[in-house]
């Protein structure tokens, strides 16, 4: 096992943790302001990447399919808001959970409909194809490398929304007493909408990404979104900067445990049965470090309120 | 006799004369049918104690729902593929009587609800959903990775488990022992909702602080109401793999734990009889639906929203009138 290897694996985590941390920012965000659990989060993922797939095909362009990503999951986002997840505010969360699953099996279906059960492939672009050679002759691909900087980039833009600009001031006062910047003249209805419809954006945004990397079709989204629900509790609900640790955090132990998790059943047993037993183990390892995380801080690391 | 206790008495007489109508009509499959929706009520029924009863909002069911599977599947496949399942201390090679699986699927998914209650009880609300969402996926992955039993494939069993003194190969038969099953869950359910742990756990539900002030223990009993509630579902989960006489990882999946909760929810929250209303409309759904068109989710999916956003109370509810879930 080089350093080499060990490096690439690293960087592996860290594409996939920033790619979780797209979709974990949008659902924290969410739950934060309107205290909404959203299991269609997954669904704008993938409506994200459908439009990005559509318009990468008929026009070639891969910065039109990212601005097709996002302005077409902020709007299915913006829809959905206005005629289905605004009724859910004021109930519980056992109506939010059926409803948004609801939602779920409207999207799928509905995309299947749409696109057929084949799964779509978005290129990567020529200019982002091929591996870079970093410090140390790491030979990387250039595309998962610009996933890291792109992702930073969103984590710093939407830490610059919320604390800076005058939507992000609602924002965080809306997390804190709704009521009150309800009576001070802030149209509340539209704060949702925006908010929203952001976290959308931000989903179709990692939908679109990632589309690139595997392949795009119907039920892509569900396994990210049940990850970005452990980041979430890792990280602590409605704590943006919560979700960015818990994402790095659940992206290194996934990819790291893939790997190195067999190699450590090996120093014990027979290499067949390591492999195998590492495999099970690996698969189990976030889960792991959410029980953990769990006992030692029920609302996670940064988390406030249950 | 209030309305909500005439139309229980309808439903089970329904079920009670399906073997009756499909042997008069001849449509045999009826009854494949009405034993699916029987089994997955009896899921339903065990998920109520901890939705409906604890206000446990658990999205992992399938977790004892599969587990319960996987343990008439490994007991089974020992004794089919004659290898022993364990030799030490006594030598054991699995088992085909249905009692014995039915036993181990309860204590293997009473125990997997006692560790999962531990760790995931500490939390509420949204942690506990999302909590219970992971914990299942979890187990759905594990069961894809252990290549031993099948890995993604599953476990194909080829003949039903049997039953003594009974032909569980006819399917009348095995209706009628998966009924049977159902109703005694149900008679439990009743019995539990009126004992004085089910007062204390609405107590618990409604309202924890208060409990907590008159010397009731909210945690202790929200545990043993989702172990209860696990068990249950487990017992179905291994009659369920004994209908298809296959199990795989789509048991533990999280569609599963959602098809679960919708089923209750449908029939109505913390209702007796709301999970086999909500099994038998929605098995029928998706019969009928399914046929009529390979899209069938959009119309359940649509379907369902319409319910949750304007039918309060699910079909129980809107059919007895009462408004309130919990009397």
């Amino acid at each position: 096992m080089s350093l080499v290897l060990i490096a690439e694996q690293v960087l592996n985590g860290l594409q996939f943790g920033i790619m979780l941390f797209l979709m974990a920012a949008g659902l924290t965000l969410i739950f934060g302001v309107m205290g909404l659990i959203n299991l269609a989060h997954g669904s704008l993922y993938m409506v994200g990447a459908f439009c990005a797939a559509a318009v990468a095909g008929a026009t070639g362009s891969f910065l039109l399919a990212l601005v097709a990503a996002l302005a077409g999951a902020a709007l299915a986002g913006a829809i959905v808001e206005m005629v289905v997840i605004r009724r859910l505010y004021e109930r519980d969360h056992l109506d939010q959970v059926l409803a948004t699953f609801a939602l779920i099996l409207i999207f799928s279906e509905g995309t299947r409909w749409i696109f057929g059960s084949f799964p779509l492939y978005l290129d990567v672009p020529s200019y982002l194809s091929g591996p870079v050679t970093l410090p140390g002759g790491i030979a990387y691909p250039v595309y998962r490398l610009a996933l890291i900087v792109a992702g930073l980039l969103v984590a710093l833009g939407l830490y610059l929304l919320i604390s800076r600009t005058r939507i992000g001031i609602q924002i965080r006062a809306g997390e804190n007493d709704r009521e009150m910047i309800a009576a001070l003249g802030v149209d509340i209805g539209r704060l949702y909408t925006i908010v929203f419809a952001l976290g959308a954006a931000l989903a179709g945004l990692a939908g679109a990404l990632v589309g690139a990397i595997q392949s795009v079709q119907v039920g892509m989204g569900e396994p990210v979104l049940i990850l970005a629900f452990v980041v979430i509790v890792i990280g602590g609900i409605g704590s943006i900067r919560g979700a960015l640790i818990g994402a790095l955090l659940v992206g290194l132990t996934n990819t790291l445990g893939g790997i190195f998790l067999p190699e450590l059943m090996k120093l014990f047993m027979e290499p067949s049965a390591a492999t195998s037993i590492g495999a099970s183990l690996a698969s189990m390892a976030i889960y792991i470090l959410m029980a953990a995380v769990l006992i030692l801080r029920p609302t996670g690391l940064f988390g406030a309120r249950a | 006799m209030t309305r909500e206790s005439i139309l229980n008495a309808v439903i089970l007489a329904l079920l009670v004369l399906v073997p009756a109508w499909a042997v008069l009509a001849d449509e045999p499959f009826t009854i494949t049918l009405a034993t699916r929706a029987v089994i997955l009520a009896l899921a339903a029924v065990g998920l109520n104690i901890a939705l409906g009863l604890g206000g446990l909002v658990s999205l992992g069911h399938a977790v004892f729902f599969g587990l319960g599977g996987y343990a008439m599947g490994i007991l089974a496949y020992h004794v089919q593929a004659y290898e022993p399942m364990f030799e030490w201390p006594f030598l054991f090679e699995g088992s085909k009587s249905m009692p014995a699986i039915w036993l181990t699927a309860i204590l293997v998914s009473a125990l997997a609800a006692l560790v999962l209650g531990l760790l995931s009880l500490r939390t509420s609300g949204v942690y506990f959903i999302m909590i219970t969402l992971a914990f299942g996926q979890m187990f759905y992955f594990f069961s894809i990775s252990w290549s031993a039993y099948g890995g993604e494939d599953g476990l194909s069993i080829y003949v039903r488990n049997g039953f003594p003194g009974l032909n569980t190969l006819d399917p009348i038969q095995f209706y009628g022992l998966c009924l049977a099953i159902l109703v005694i869950a149900l008679v439990l359910a009743s019995r539990l909702r009126l004992s004085r742990f089910g007062l204390a756990l609405n107590a618990a539900r409604q309202s924890p602080k208060r409990a907590e002030a008159v010397g009731l223990q909210p945690f202790r009993l929200r545990l043993t109401a989702f172990v209860l509630s696990g068990a249950i579902t487990g017992l179905a989960g291994a009659l369920f793999a004994d209908l298809n006489r296959f199990v795989s990882p789509a048991m533990f999946s999280w569609q599963m734990s959602g098809e679960i909760m919708i089923l209750v929810i449908l029939g109505g929250v913390g209702r007796l009889y709301g999970p086999v209303a909500g099994a038998i409309v929605y098995v029928l759904l998706e019969h009928v639906l399914g046929g009529l068109s390979e899209f069938w989710h959009i119309y359940l999916g649509l379907l369902l929203l319409a319910v949750v956003l304007f039918v309060r109370g699910g079909i129980v509810g809107a059919l007895s009138g009462r408004r309130a879930a919990h009397g």
